[in-house]
């Protein structure tokens, strides 16, 4: 099936993306789709550093979803990476979709999670349209 | 799976790069990488083994330039080819558009190639596609060998094998010396394009 993204959706979508997790620190958000191609995407990093990064993202989940099915899960929702100065966290939207936040050590995790989530079902209704 | 962004006026398409284990993948990716601007193809990222083989896949994406006004983005990927990732291949064929098929000439590899075809339709399968439904073009790589005196398969028999029921474009390619892989990518963009455009008339 191919997605067709209408200036509208796109609009909403980081409308919403910067009320929720940019203006609460995120240093940039990307939504990627399952086989990962890019959807929308904005902060501060250059787009050629950010269409491996969707791509990589949609690996990366594909891979822990083989995890997931050896340990008895079907899928993992959720994923995180430390660094020293910055984290990643990527979170599942519905069967389809992957949110990536990308954000420093001083922003808490805690926060990102809570946003993360309330956006991920906004997006999900903003998609389903 | 495609994806057309109508705010950026923007296609985005996925070409998977399929094919037995060394048969230069990889190496029809970093000829388009070398050769083509930096405005042109982006970043090319691989995950290989110490041995220089694909652990997981390699990717690169290619802005081709406008068609009725989208701009087109190309997505390429590899797969592994070695017979054991078979679950890699799986995970990078989602949301294909396109395959070029590339076939090892080596004579001693001729087996592998229909295996890897019979690989592909089997993993494509998955996500309700086959090999005769998906755009496809095939490369038969490694013609340059022929003067080192290496044995290798002849076009006809290459196609025989691979080609009868598909009848796809074909190219003779050297991908370590950059003939044909331009010519494939050109192809295999082409019937992509021309696919999906075909999907969303409808």
């Amino acid at each position: 099936m191919d997605l067709i993204l209408t200036e509208e959706k796109q609009r909403q979508l980081i409308e919403l993306i910067k009320r929720e997790l940019i203006a609460n620190g995120a240093e940039h958000v990307v939504l990627v789709d399952s086989a990962g191609s890019l959807i929308v995407e904005t902060g501060n990093y250059p787009l050629e550093n950010v269409l491996p990064l969707a791509a990589l993202s949609a690996a990366n989940f594909g891979a822990t979803a083989e995890i997931a099915k050896l340990v008895g899960e079907e899928d993992f929702t959720l994923l995180f990476h430390k660094g020293e100065k910055r984290n990643i966290h990527f979170s599942k939207v519905g069967k389809d979709y992957i949110l990536i936040v990308l954000f420093d050590k001083t922003v808490s995790l805690g926060l990102i999670r809570l946003k993360t989530s309330k956006a991920a079902e906004e997006i999900l209704k903003i998609m389903e349209e | 799976m495609a994806l057309i962004n109508l705010a950026q006026k923007e296609l985005q398409v996925k070409i998977v790069y399929y094919g037995p284990a060394r048969s230069g993948k990889t190496a029809n990716l970093t000829y388009i990488y070398k050769h083509m601007s930096k405005q042109i193809a982006g970043k090319m990222v691989t995950i290989d083994t110490k041995g220089d083989r694909t652990l997981f896949f390699d990717f690169l994406p290619v802005n081709i330039g406008k068609i009725k006004g989208l701009s087109i983005r190309v997505q390429l990927y590899t797969v592994p080819g070695q017979v054991m990732y078979n679950a890699t291949r799986r995970l990078v064929l989602r949301g294909v558009d396109g395959v070029a098929f590339i076939a090892d000439s080596l004579r001693v590899q001729r087996q592998k190639n229909i295996d890897s075809l019979r690989d592909l339709d089997e993993n494509l399968r998955f996500y309700n596609l086959d090999v005769k439904s998906i755009p496809i073009v095939l490369q038969y790589n490694k013609r340059d060998l022929a003067k080192a005196g290496v044995p290798l398969l002849s076009i006809e028999e290459m196609d025989a094998d691979l080609n009868s029921d598909l009848q796809a474009p074909f190219f003779e390619a050297s991908a370590v010396l950059g003939k044909g892989v331009f010519e494939t990518l050109k192809e295999i963009t082409k019937r992509t394009i021309r696919s999906v455009a075909k999907k969303l008339m409808k």
